[in-house]
């Protein structure tokens, strides 16, 4: 059984606003499929006294002291803008989503 | 569904019991970001604090600040939590411009604080509000539409993007599910959200301004007929003042109860409250809602506090603000009522600072809560910045209790402090203000005032010593007021042979 449908494809092109032809979806979920297999080939090998992980380095507490730094000018921060209007990102509407 | 009369909100409740839930998020007050080294203050001009990591450019990486980590652990320490000793950030995705790296970094199946509570007092009693979680995540731009006619997004052509917020260390506080308070569900919601205010303000960890955003609140609430299961909930926002958090429960069990009664049923949807309307009106529906997608976020390492300096911390918390304020009501003899108008002025500190320089709990509560409190809501700012501090308010009492001003000077006095003038005792000299104690320069404005009143005088003589007040009044205005009434009506009485 294939690891991913076309239909799931479909919905994450459609949450990531990827526009997907017909014909893509099915490249695309066949190629996903070959990797999530080949990922899912770690499961076979990994014993009960292996415990699942997420990252690939053992550690833990990363943390930065509360101190400031300089930032971005205004004109750094809006330099790869796509639009700027009254110093800020212009970007198109959003239709029925509020985050 | 057709439109209605709405019942009363007595008619609603009473063939339903509510259960309600909230959810609020508070801004914490770090000195920068939760993953980058921007600053967090208020007000700065658009896009002026942010960096590579908080406006996601490609190769940045965040590193989790270390303040906002102990801040959230102390809130759930406060809030009777269990602290997690390893966990993960995890990423939320969603496709909205008010976060440019089109995810937020939250936490998932793995917050921080787990499995508190809160005690709260409604109507005299006791209730137990569970906390189901307790997480950190970051805060998101704000957006602004334009293009439309009415400034919403429904109309607007474009928005414009302000990303100063986006990355302020933000923590959600989640309760669990809250059934049984029936009637006073609304009450409930309010007080515990109160309750909360003051238990983070204690902390110290974040100014709580609901009218600024830094302490946010949606409100969940749902009916069902008693001995049924609970109902569908929708989910308020936009809930923006704790008298609107009370209002918003209200609003949605009448509006709730309208469409149970006419049979239709409930959608689990997001709803927003209108401060105009005082209802709450649709939003976006849960059912069709963005699938977040979290994973664990990859580019922060998992976190695993040291139980011994959770330890540390939870027997660094300050007394419990419920507890304190029991401490004081007891210590200062007031009322449940009394105690609960200095709790609403904000003057808790300013009195108890006020004691602890001299004065006692009556004259301190008499300044803070009458003149002072009536300067600040003149000028419309809170009482801790009316411009007198608890030290000055204590001297001016100090000079009252002395005999050095009188209740009308005190006020004059205290007039000169706000306005910056200097410490009581420096104004009293300056404006010249100290009671007239010079019993020779008194007893001469009481003959003057005799002099002059020659009818009322003689009314005194005959034994009316009501008609004193007359004179005494006089000699207050000769002496402008600087005068010790009492030593004056004595004076009179004495010089008329009428004492």
């Amino acid at each position: 059984m294939a690891a991913i449908s076309r239909d799931e494809v479909a919905h994450l092109a459609r949450l990531s606003r990827l526009a997907v032809t017909e014909q893509e979806l099915d490249t695309f979920a066949g190629q996903l499929d070959v990797i999530l297999q080949a990922v899912a080939r770690v499961g076979e090998v990994a014993a009960a006294d292996i415990p699942p992980t997420s990252h690939s380095v053992p550690l833990t507490n990363v943390l930065r002291e509360d101190v400031v730094i300089n930032c971005l000018t205004r004109e750094e921060a809006l330099a790869g803008a796509p639009d700027v209007e009254e110093d800020r990102f212009r970007v198109p509407r959003i239709l029925d989503e509020e985050a | 569904m057709t439109t209605t009369t709405l019942p009363t909100y007595d008619e609603a409740i009473a063939g339903f019991e509510p259960v309600i839930g909230l959810e609020t998020h508070v801004e914490l007050g770090t000195n920068t970001k939760m993953f980058c080294g921007c600053p967090t203050d208020f007000g700065g001009e658009p896009n002026t604090r942010v960096c590579p990591v908080c406006l996601g450019l490609p190769g940045s990486l965040p590193v989790a600040n270390k303040a906002a980590i102990e801040a959230t652990i102390r809130i759930g320490l406060a809030l009777n939590c269990s602290i997690a000793t390893w966990c993960r950030f995890a990423r939320k995705n969603y496709f909205y411009p008010d976060m440019p790296k089109n995810f937020q970094i939250s936490q998932y199946d793995e917050p921080l604080c787990v499995d508190g509570y809160l005690d709260v007092e409604v109507d005299g009693k006791t209730v137990r509000i569970g906390i189901e979680r307790v997480h950190l995540e970051e805060d998101t731009g704000k957006t602004l539409h334009v293009g439309g006619a009415t400034g919403r997004i429904h109309g607007a052509t474009e928005s414009l993007v302000d990303y100063n917020r986006a990355g302020i260390p933000l923590v959600e506080i989640v309760t669990k599910p809250v059934p049984g308070a029936g009637a006073l569900a609304p009450e409930v919601a309010r007080a515990y959200v109160t309750e909360l205010r003051e238990v983070i303000r204690g902390l110290g960890v974040s100014d709580v301004r609901m009218e600024e955003g830094s302490l946010r609140c949606d409100v969940n609430t749902s009916l069902n007929r008693p001995g049924e299961e609970w109902g569908t909930r929708t989910e308020t926002k936009n809930v923006n003042s704790l008298r609107s958090v009370e209002r918003a429960v209200r609003s949605e069990i009448i509006r709730q109860s309208a469409v149970l009664e006419s049979g239709g049923r409930i959608i689990q949807e997001t709803r927003h409250f209108s401060e105009e309307t005082g209802d709450t009106r649709p939003g976006r529906s849960k059912e069709t809602a963005t699938d977040y997608r979290y994973f664990p976020e990859p580019d922060l390492v998992p976190l695993a506090p040291d139980p011994a300096w959770v330890e540390e911390l939870k027997a660094a918390l300050p007394e419990p603000p419920r507890e304190r304020r029991k401490r004081i009501q007891e210590a200062w003899g007031l009322s449940d009522l009394d105690m609960q108008s200095v709790v609403n002025a904000g003057a808790v500190e300013l009195i108890e600072e006020t004691v602890a320089a001299g004065a006692t709990a009556a004259a301190a509560r008499k300044w803070w809560l009458g003149e002072l409190a009536r300067r600040a809501n003149e000028a419309g700012i809170d009482l801790a910045s009316v411009g007198a501090t608890p030290a000055q308010v204590a001297e001016l009492q100090t000079l009252v209790d002395g005999g050095k001003l009188n209740d009308k000077l005190a006020r004059v006095v205290l007039e000169g402090v706000v306005a910056g003038e200097g410490s009581p005792t420096a104004v009293m000299e300056a404006r010249g203000l100290a009671v007239v104690s010079d019993t020779g320069a008194l007893t001469a404005a009481v003959d003057e005032a005799i002099a002059a009143n020659p009818d009322v005088a003689a009314k005194v003589r005959d034994g009316k010593v009501a008609a004193a007040g007359a004179l005494v009044g006089a000699v207050m205005k000769t002496t402008k007021g600087q005068a010790d009434a009492k030593t004056v009506r004595e004076l009179i009485l004495e010089r008329l042979g009428a004492g």
